[in-house]
Order: C-alpha cells, then structure tokens, then sequence
C-alpha cells in the first residue's frame, strides 16, 4: 500500500511544477496541452488508488460499512449481548429465545420432528409454486400438463418428485413429531392448547396431501378420491347414504359429497375444488395455524423439556372449584 | 412362496412410505422408550433415598457442577437445524432423484381398478370398511379420533411425566396411545397397504393377486344366529347387546383405570365429565378390535340390524 502510495505521488509532484512552469514561460501550445493531460491522469491515478483502498478495506471488514449496518441494525461482536440479538433482532430466526436449556439441544428429546417438519413444509411450499407454472387445473390439460412436466420442463420431474415425495415425508414426520409429544407428556399444562392445535394441523397435513392426490387427474388419484368422497355419501344426517340422511330429504344433488365434489361424481368441478382447496385454502389455513403453534410454543415456555423428573411424593392435591 | 408379488408390492412407489414406516416407528418406539427406562431408573433411586432426591439435579443427562444451565442458541440451536435443513434436503434430493413419483393411465371412470387403494395415511380408515359401515367406518370413526387426540389434555390428570420420558408414572396412557397409534393406526396401514389385494382380500405376503380368486364367505348377522326374524325385535335385540357391551366394556376399563393403587390416586383427581368422556373414548376405541374380532373367528356382519343404521 505504501509502495504504490510512493509510486504514484512522484510523477504526480513532478508534474505538478511542470505544469506551473509552462504557464509562466508561455511556451508551446503541445506542452501546455500536455501537462494537463498528465494532472489529469494523476488525478485518476489518485481517484483508483482510493477506490482500491477503500475496496480493501470493504472487503477486509465489510461489517464496518453503512450497507452492511443498515441490514443487520446491531453490531455483532464475539459477545454473549450480541449473540442474543443476533438472534433476537432477525425477523426469521426471533421465534427462538435467545438461550435454551442446554439439554434441549440434544437429538435424542426432541427428534427434531417438529422442525423438519416446518422445514419440509417450507420446501413443499417451494417446490408446489414452482409446479403450479406448469399446471392449468383443468379436465381437459391437467394429465398432459403432468406428462409434459415429466418429459419436457427441466428438473420437471424431479421437481414433481420432490413434491410427492416431501409430501409423504411431512405426512410420517408430523405423526412421529405427536408420538414423541405424547410419549413426553409435552401436551400436560401449560401446554393443552397447543396439543390441540397440532391435532388439527395433522389433520390439515392430511388433507392437504389428500387433495393434492387428485390433482394429476390419472386412474390412482381418480379411484383414491372417489372411494374418499364416497364415504361422505354415508355421512349420518348430512349425506344420501347415510343413517337419517333420505329422511332428512338428502339426494346425490344436494347433499355434504355433493358440496366437496361440486358435483355428484368427480369431474371438472371436482379437479377445480381440489385444487383451490391444495394450493390457496389450505395453506392458508395451515400458515395460520402454525403461526399460532409456535407462538405458542415459546408463549407456553418454550420445549417442554427435558425437564427434572418428578416424584410420586410430590404431587400436589386438585384445587376443588 | 411368490417373491415376485412381494417385491411388485414393496417396490411400487407410493408404498416405500410404509417400507420406511415399518423401520421408522419400531426405532423411534425402542429410543423413546430407551429414555423412558433409563428415567424410570433415576426416579426409582431418587424414591429410595430422599436425601439424594434434594440435592440431584434429576435428569439423566450428564451434568458437572458449573456448567451453565443454559446455552445461546446461536450457535448451539441454529447449528443443528442448519444440518437437520441439508440432511432432510439430501436425503429427499436422493430420494426424488432415484423413484419416480407414480403416474397411472389418464382418469378413467369407466374402468376401475382393483384394487382401488386411498392414499396409504388413510388405508386404516380404508380397513375399517371391512368390519364397519361407511358412515361409521369413513365419517363417525375418523370424526372421534380428531376429537380423542384433542381431549387427551383435558382427561389426562396424571401431572407426572410432564416433560421427560416415563413409562413407570404414566403405564395406562402410553400403553393406551401405544395401542390406538401402533396396534390400530400403524397396523392396519400396513395391512392395507401389504396385505390387501384385489377385491380388497386377504393376501398374506408372499402369497400370488389372483384376480380370479373367489371367497365363498357367509356373513351372518348377529339375530340371525339367534333366530330373530321381526324387524322390531332386530332393533330391540341389537340395542340390548350393544348396550351389553357397553356396559361390559366400561366396568373392563373402570376396572383398568383402578387397578393401582397409583391409579386409583390419579382417578381420584378426576371430575366426572373427565371420568365420562374418558370411558366414553376408550369404550367406543375398544370397540373397533373387538368387532374386528368377531367378524373375523365368528364371520359375524352386523350385531345392530335397523332400517337406517346397521352397527
């Protein structure tokens, strides 16, 4: 650095003088021209110098810059403060606290079900916007949109792949996420609530990856759904087949299959359905509830454990209302 | 013994889920209950010796004094979900790249296919065809397990167990969930899915499809075996023995949940609408074994015959 420092300040105090002696005698236009050339190449000279210093110095400690601390809004040091806001004061990662129990983070309690779960939902997520752009929910393309996504779109395939297959993960994952809750009796106070709310985030899991099967409108999605939808024919009171359903003045026109359906049997309408249900309703409602579950989550007290084990001597007595 | 079969079934694509879940769930049940063992341990010691249980920090985990109780989550938290994030994309990358999702001829509802299988997280409810009613089977049934699952909070008033692994504090509950999620739920998917052939029949693994294979099972009805022809006398017959098994099964499970005298303190701290939605769930998840047997060893169809409902 103080090398070239060096270098380019000589030629530009050697022109320096030049150029004020050649206003003083007067001489030859070309001369004149000429030492103004060279001020400006040494101011340019000058100007890249800076630029690259002042590159350096970005590149060495780019935390220093005004771009860097406009994003990031606090300063992170090697210091337990600022690890906490690190975490803290980032929009996606402020769901965690800023400490947890140090055997919280030990594989074997939690399973990480829960997290990959959210995560696999995250990727689905992705990889179905991706799958709608070659998708028209239509009777009559649907099929062709699918195999022209197989053999012609790039990574079309895979994408579809990755979608059916995270679909089935997430479906596995979320069973085995309650299974470890309950075999912790993490849904015992304070935490009933949020139980409940991730029964019906299984059951909206379900449907989600229920309604999706329909979607490539071919013979195993077609025959799945109808032998779905033909049990809500059954449904007591509110469907045709069902106990007290005719007496009730049920008909396949007017009954709960026939509002799935949009129809009495699974066609257009039907395909059209399952789709908005698939890529706009439930997700929504979904986002929703999980919202509301890890809010909980950390509302409740955070993961409920591993907590200290709790003697039979030390139960309390039930506060009688 | 028709290899080929097995492997036709094994290797279709949308049944690699259940080939995962045969491994999945008999691991996760063993390191749960690993745990929940090695807790039961520390909770026995701890019983036997009050001294100890004051001053022990009560976890199985290793602990040295002046270790902090808590740690940041940056990075100790964030680090592991960052590698949980790359291994489960990883593994699903491999996955997708390796098995192709299925993709059938076009939808065609003049052909149907045999046999016509719900996806495989619903083929338990699918099972149930066999020994109940759609409504029952397809509406009533799925409708109290959402229901049950959300109760379980509000009957359970064991406060042991809250937070760590236990089998010894909480024996009737997780053997009851161990029962409804891996005997019922995990168990018929399984059979469903493996077992169930064209015609939704009975094929042991191994065994050929034979699409031509014909059963010649008389289904009896309950009155029928009792010689009860009356319609009236049907509905009055169906009610007496349905209402025999309730009855029979509530003083079973009345008798279960007091069976301890542990038990017997946890009963205590009920309210009687905890005590009756309880027997209520337990009563009507009983039931679906016990008709599965009947249908099976006495090739018995329906217990309740009336004009609108059969059970």
């Amino acid at each position: 650095m103080a090398d070239t420092n060096g270098h380019d300040g000589k030629p530009a105090s050697a022109g320096t003088p030049a150029a004020g002696g050649n206003g003083a005698s007067g001489s030859g236009n070309g001369g004149n021209g000429g030492s103004k050339l060279q001020a400006v190449i040494a101011g340019a000279k000058a100007t890249q110098t800076r630029a690259i210093e002042e590159l350096k110095e970005t590149v060495k400690a780019p935390e220093k810059t005004d771009v860097w601390k406009s994003v990031l809004r606090v300063k992170h040091d090697e210091t337990p403060r600022s690890r906490a806001l690190g975490v803290l004061s980032n929009v996606f990662l402020h769901l965690h606290p800023a400490k947890i129990n140090r055997d919280a983070v030990a594989y074997n309690y939690t399973w990480g079900m829960g997290g990959m779960t959210f995560y696999v939902y995250i990727t689905l997520v992705f990889t179905g916007t991706l799958l709608m752009f070659y998708y028209h929910p239509s009777k009559i393309v649907a099929f062709r949109d699918i195999l022209y996504l197989e053999s012609d779109v790039p990574f079309g395939k895979l994408l579809r792949n990755m979608h059916r297959w995270g679909a089935h993960l997430m479906v596995i994952m979320v069973e085995l996420h309650m299974f470890r809750v309950f075999l912790t009796g993490s849904y015992k106070k304070p935490r009933e609530f949020n139980w409940v709310v991730g029964v019906l985030l299984l059951v909206l899991t379900l449907l989600l990856s229920f309604t999706g099967y329909l979607l490539p409108d071919d013979q195993l999605g077609f025959w799945a759904v109808t032998v779905g939808t033909n049990m809500a024919r059954a449904t007591p009171l509110l469907g045709h087949a069902g106990p007290f359903g005719p007496q009730l003045g049920m008909t396949p026109f007017n009954d709960v299959r026939f509002g799935l359906l949009g129809g009495s049997i699974v066609d257009a309408n039907a395909l059209l359905r399952a789709y908005i249900w698939h890529c706009v309703a439930i997700p929504i409602i979904a986002s929703a509830f999980m919202v509301v579950h890890f809010w909980r989550v950390r509302k409740d007290g955070g993961i409920s454990g591993p907590a200290p084990v709790m003697l039979e001597s030390e139960i309390k007595d039930v506060k009688k209302i | 013994m028709d290899l080929h079969q097995l492997w036709t079934i094994l290797s279709l694509p949308d049944n690699v889920p259940i080939v995962l879940l045969l491994f999945v769930v008999p691991f996760y049940t063993w390191y749960g209950l690993r745990q929940a063992f090695a807790n039961d341990r520390l909770i026995a010691q701890l019983e036997g010796d009050p001294a100890m249980a004051k001053t022990h920090h009560r976890k199985v985990q290793p602990f040295k004094t002046g270790w902090t109780r808590e740690v940041h989550v940056w990075p100790y938290l964030l680090r592991i979900e960052f590698l949980a994030a790359i291994i489960v994309t990883v593994i699903l990358m491999v996955w997708s790249i390796t098995l192709n999702a299925p993709l059938e001829e076009p939808s065609n509802p003049t052909l149907t296919m045999n046999p016509s299988k719900a996806p495989w997280y619903f083929l338990g409810l699918q099972e149930m065809l066999v020994y109940f009613d759609p409504w029952m089977a397809g509406v009533v049934m799925p409708s109290l397990i959402i229901v049950g699952l959300m109760v379980i909070p509000y009957i359970d008033t064991n406060p042991l167990g809250n937070g760590y692994y236990t089998y010894k504090q909480r024996k009737f509950s997780i053997l009851t969930f161990i029962f409804g999620f891996i005997v019922l739920w995990v168990s018929m998917i399984v059979i469903g899915t493996l077992i169930r052939g064209p015609g939704w029949m009975w094929f042991w693994p191994g065994t050929t499809w034979d699409h031509n294979r014909l059963i010649f099972e008389v289904n009896r009805d309950l009155p029928d075996l009792f010689g009860i022809t009356g319609r009236v006398a049907k509905i009055i017959f169906g009610a007496i023995v349905v209402g025999l098994y309730l009855g029979a099964a509530g003083v079973a499970i009345h008798k279960l949940i007091t069976k301890t005298a542990f038990n017997r303190k946890i009963y205590a701290r009920m309210s009687v609408l905890q005590y009756i939605v309880m027997q209520t769930f337990l009563v009507i998840m009983l039931a679906l074994p016990v008709k599965i047997l009947i249908r099976l060893m006495f090739r018995i169809k329906y217990i309740w015959v009336t004009p609108w409902f059969n059970i």
